[in-house]
């Protein structure tokens, strides 16, 4: 390691920079990511843009081009307005999952600022990107730009042929139902032929060796075969369907192939962002800790000078700070702050563990690298499972989380668990609870259709712990998707454990909405 | 790594969603426009602003978990909290903490506020409005023509000549009158020429044939020629009206000792909205300021507006001054005349019959629209002046002109607040609001 101190080696001087500092920067910090953290990260794209176009960039999902449609234009008035108010700053950077992964960095940012933003977006989040297992399963970095311009081209000549008017329609519609429309699990591959053949085979066999007379003389009622009838009906349409907009497209009945191809891209943009909901904390903590370390180590090294390290420092401290919940300022659980406090944590962990430490997590205590511990955890677990299994009982006490039921069946409040010994686990699993996709959004999916009769489709909402749905919004939603089903719809929210209904909303489908 | 600098890049990437929220929301936008205008200045009506609709007609509805039901919350920051304490519910303390765990974000927010830039804001508020009889008077009176391509015809200057529809004509007739190619001639030619090569004296007879045939077509070619007169097409032109997209505002106002501060400012909205309108519409717009008190001239607009005169009160020769400017500069087929006149009603007895002649003669078949706005008095008692309309000199001269011709509009005005309905009065679509005006 080189260390040799001096004005020469200094990166920048003062807040001024232009493109061979920033390059400058990049190199030196990817220097440090490359050798000292030994990151994995795609190439680099670095972007300059000004405060109008991060305001364009927000109003479309932090995405350099997308199809054009009312709403982003709704949320770049919202975000203008508050901004020049002065009511928001802008976010220093954006940056995309992408290969070459492109970061956002905005001009007004002084040369500390940059650097701090290189470190954190294109090497920290950058990292996370290429290697978290969420998104190596559900987004495609090479083709996400190439598909959005398609989109966006595709989505105009639609405009171009049907009408402003029936796009618009069909967006909403499909916009209402995004959260609907992703993918949970990797679906099952499909056989190839020759395996096929072999299990069909191998049945056929076991059907002959098993044979006996006797079955043939069981009588069988008519309510069991139209059992097997319903069976078959429902696994030929791929039912029960959690994802509601993959299953209109396939079999609306009445949408013409345009529609359904939008439908698609609506679907796949949704299952693009669908990991970014649900590492918020890690990614974050992870892209926060390698920034940390990554200018820690250019002060060490001589190479930013005494004021621009407090000039991160003030801004590090900003973007890691918890409220309390007393503060007027809560706002939930700041994802920059716990990630990092966690990762902090898992160092320490792997350094210098307690004697509790080593009794909660054996792997991990005293085992020393530190960074490649964190490197399988980056790669590994999305926020429910990081949490549910990393956060320490010290991390806890240090926050001082505390677990409050609210039972509407009850007159009070009840603090449940605070950061004691009876307390920890308890907590734990809570907060991991409180990122867990799967609670956040509610489980819709398809159960079924009447072919025989009115075609009507029916959805289950599993209702977990008696949280209904907001009925109004869900009367607005279900009428959008009794339009693209082109029939009748009913949602019943059914209670997962006695299987009670306990609400229905139906709606029927207008006709010349959208089909 | 690259770095690419963006900054350059052309601005405005949200603008057709920008465009696609404005239509979504037109009516919404509208109707907050108007409300917004009531508090502005006239001043300010050029300027971008801040208006919010009600955020219903722009809903995003998405499935969500209403607040009922069973919750658990983790919390950072106890104090003195131990497992098994129960805890009052309160609607202001506990909950908020609560809202934002089960993540129902700005469910709540019923207003929705943006900036509008000023183009915006202008469209949206003139939107309905329309310059009077302006379609009429370009079909009837308006002088100046283009040209523009309008088929082919027959007769035409040389420099006119379209070829290539001529050459598909003679191609035409020539097929259909079977004029011989020149291929066909030629190859009769060389076999001519064979033929008294080879057969040197032996038969005559063949040759003389060939000859013969050749001499037919010969013939034909000369009688069907390549290019007839007939088949000639010139490219036509067509003259067509042009609309003038050029107008001229005049401003006549009464400065007399009579119109006070605060009747003039009324007076100045309503020119600054009448201008506003009129650049909306025309490309080139002129204004003319002229002041008169018993003689009238031609001033600048700071003159116009802040300048105090004595005298007494001719508005004829207000209106003398104004035919004197247009016979001067602007020809009424080439310049679309507007006029407002603001005066608080007082004018010599004597000068009534003189006014109203001149405006009825002379001034209205020039003009597009005239416009008379009576200033009332703001610090007067409004509602008085409004309710029973003392009748002012002025006020009754043009009350006869007011019935007979559709060009002329007057109304009245004491309050600041009241400018931009009236002009919205004075300048609705006709046929919309046929019914609204008094």
């Amino acid at each position: 390691m080189t260390t040799i101190a001096g004005a020469d080696d200094l990166l920048f001087q003062g807040n001024d920079w232009d493109f061979s500092t920033i390059q400058r920067i990049h190199d030196t910090v990817a220097d440090i990511a490359e050798k000292d953290l030994k990151l994995s990260t795609y190439p680099n794209q670095i972007e300059i843009i000004t405060a109008e176009q991060m305001l364009d960039a927000y109003a479309s999902i932090g995405m350099p081009l997308f199809y054009k449609h009312w709403s982003f234009g709704k949320r770049f008035a919202q975000h203008e307005s508050v901004y020049r108010k002065g009511l928001m700053g802008l976010a220093y950077e954006i940056v995309i999952n992408s290969n070459p992964c492109i970061s956002y960095i905005m001009e007004e940012n002084s040369a500390t600022m940059q650097t701090l933003v290189i470190a954190h977006a294109a090497f920290g989040h950058n990292h996370f990107f290429k290697n978290n297992y969420q998104f190596r399963q559900w987004t495609d970095p090479d083709g996400i730009l190439d598909y959005l311009s398609f989109a966006k081209a595709y989505i105009a000549s639609c405009e171009e042929r049907y009408g402003h008017a029936a796009v618009e329609r069909l967006l909403d519609a499909a916009h209402a139902l995004m959260n609907q429309g992703v993918h949970r699990y990797p679906g099952k591959k499909s056989l190839d032929l020759m395996n096929e053949e072999r299990r069909e085979r191998e049945r056929d066999a076991e059907r002959e060796r098993m044979y006996n007379d006797l079955w043939r003389t069981v009588p069988r009622g008519p309510a069991s075969k139209r059992r097997v009838l319903d069976d078959r009906r429902r696994a030929l349409l791929g039912l029960p369907q959690e994802n509601v907009l993959y299953f209109l497209e396939k079999t609306a009945p009445k949408l013409k192939p345009w529609q359904r191809e939008i439908l698609r891209i609506v679907r796949l943009i949704a299952q693009y962002f669908y990991p970014q909901q649900q590492t918020k904390v890690m990614n974050e903590g992870c892209a926060t800790w390698i920034h940390y370390q990554i200018m820690t180590t250019l002060h060490e090294r001589g190479r930013i000078d005494d004021g621009s390290f407090l000039e991160f420092l003030t801004s590090h401290t900003n973007v890691v700070r918890q409220p309390l919940y007393t503060d007027p300022h809560y706002s939930g659980i700041n994802p920059y702050a716990l990630g990092y406090d966690m990762m902090c944590d898992i160092v320490r962990i792997a350094n210098e563990p307690t004697e509790e430490d080593r009794a909660w997590f054996p792997d991990l205590a005293g085992r020393g690298d530190a960074t490649e511990a964190l490197k399988d955890i980056w790669a590994n677990y999305r926020d429910e499972s990081f949490i549910a299994q990393y956060l320490s009982p010290r991390l806890i006490r240090k926050w001082r989380l505390f677990h409050i039921e609210d039972d509407p069946d009850k007159p009070h409040l009840e603090v449940s668990a605070i950061h004691d010994e009876r307390g920890y686990r308890n907590i734990r699993r809570m907060l991991a609870r409180q990122h867990d996709i799967g609670r956040i959004t509610p489980d819709i999916q398809v159960v079924d259709v009447d072919l025989d009769g009115n075609r009507r489709l029916m959805l289950h909402h599993r209702v977990l712990d008696g949280g209904l749905l907001e009925p109004e919004e869900a009367a607005r939603v279900l009428q959008h998707l009794a339009d693209l089903w082109g029939y009748d719809v009913l949602l019943k929210e059914v209670d997962p454990g006695t299987l009670t209904v306990l609400e229905e909303h139906a709606a029927s489908a207008r006709d010349g909405v959208i089909v | 790594m690259h770095i690419i600098d963006r900054r350059l890049n052309p601005g405005g990437k949200s603008f057709a969603n920008r465009q696609r929220f404005l239509r979504r929301a037109k009516d919404l936008v509208q109707r907050a426009v108007r409300e917004s205008a009531k508090d502005r200045g006239v001043e300010d009506i050029e300027q971008s602003g801040e208006v919010s609709i009600p955020v219903d007609g722009i809903r995003e509805p998405s499935f969500r978990r209403a607040a009922g039901g069973k919750r658990d919350l983790v919390l950072p920051g106890n104090k003195d909290y131990v497992e098994g304490d129960l805890i009052e519910r309160s609607p202001g303390g506990k909950g908020r903490g609560g809202g934002s765990g089960a993540g129902s974000g700005d469910g709540g927010e019923d207003q929705f506020r943006f900036v509008l830039t000023r183009e915006e804001f202008l469209n949206i508020f003139l939107d309905d409005l329309e310059l009077p009889d302006l379609a009429k008077q370009r079909m009837a009176e308006v002088e100046t023509h283009g040209l523009r391509r309008a088929g082919y015809t027959t007769t035409g200057s040389p420099a006119n000549l379209a070829l290539q529809r001529t050459l598909q004509i003679s191609l035409a007739r020539r097929i259909a009158l079977g004029r011989p190619k020149s291929a066909e001639v030629e190859a009769l030619q060389r076999a001519i020429a064979e033929a008294s090569v080879e057969a040197e004296g032996e038969e005559p007879g063949v040759r003389a044939a060939l000859s013969l045939e050749l001499e037919t077509l010969e013939r034909r070619r000369a009688r069907i020629p390549y290019i007839d007169p007939l088949d000639l097409r010139y490219r036509r032109y067509e003259p067509y009206p042009k609309p003038v997209v050029q107008a001229v505002m005049f401003c006549l106002m009464d400065v007399s000792g009579s119109m006070t501060e605060g009747m003039k400012d009324i007076a100045k909205r309503f020119f600054m909205l009448l201008h506003v309108f009129l650049t909306r519409r025309y490309k080139h717009v002129d204004v003319v300021f002229i002041r008169h008190t018993d003689r009238a001239e031609e001033v600048d607009e700071d003159t116009f507006f802040h300048s105090t005169e004595t005298g007494g009160t001719l508005v004829s020769s207000a209106l003398a001054e104004m035919k004197r400017v247009v016979a001067e500069r602007y020809d009424p087929s080439a310049w679309n005349i507007y006029a407002a006149q603001a005066s608080d009603g007082d004018n010599s007895a004597s000068d009534s019959d003189r006014t109203g002649q001149l405006l009825s003669r002379e001034i209205l078949p020039l003009c597009q629209y005239f416009a008379y706005l009576e200033v009332g008095d703001p610090m007067g008692h409004p509602l008085g002046f409004m309710q029973h309309s003392r009748e002012t000199s002025l006020w009754h001269t043009y009350a006869a002109l007011a019935a007979a011709g559709a060009k002329f509009e007057m109304r009245r005005v004491s309050r600041r607040e009241d400018i931009y309905p009236v002009f919205r009065q004075l300048f609705q679509k006709r046929g919309a609001a046929q019914g609204a005006s008094p």
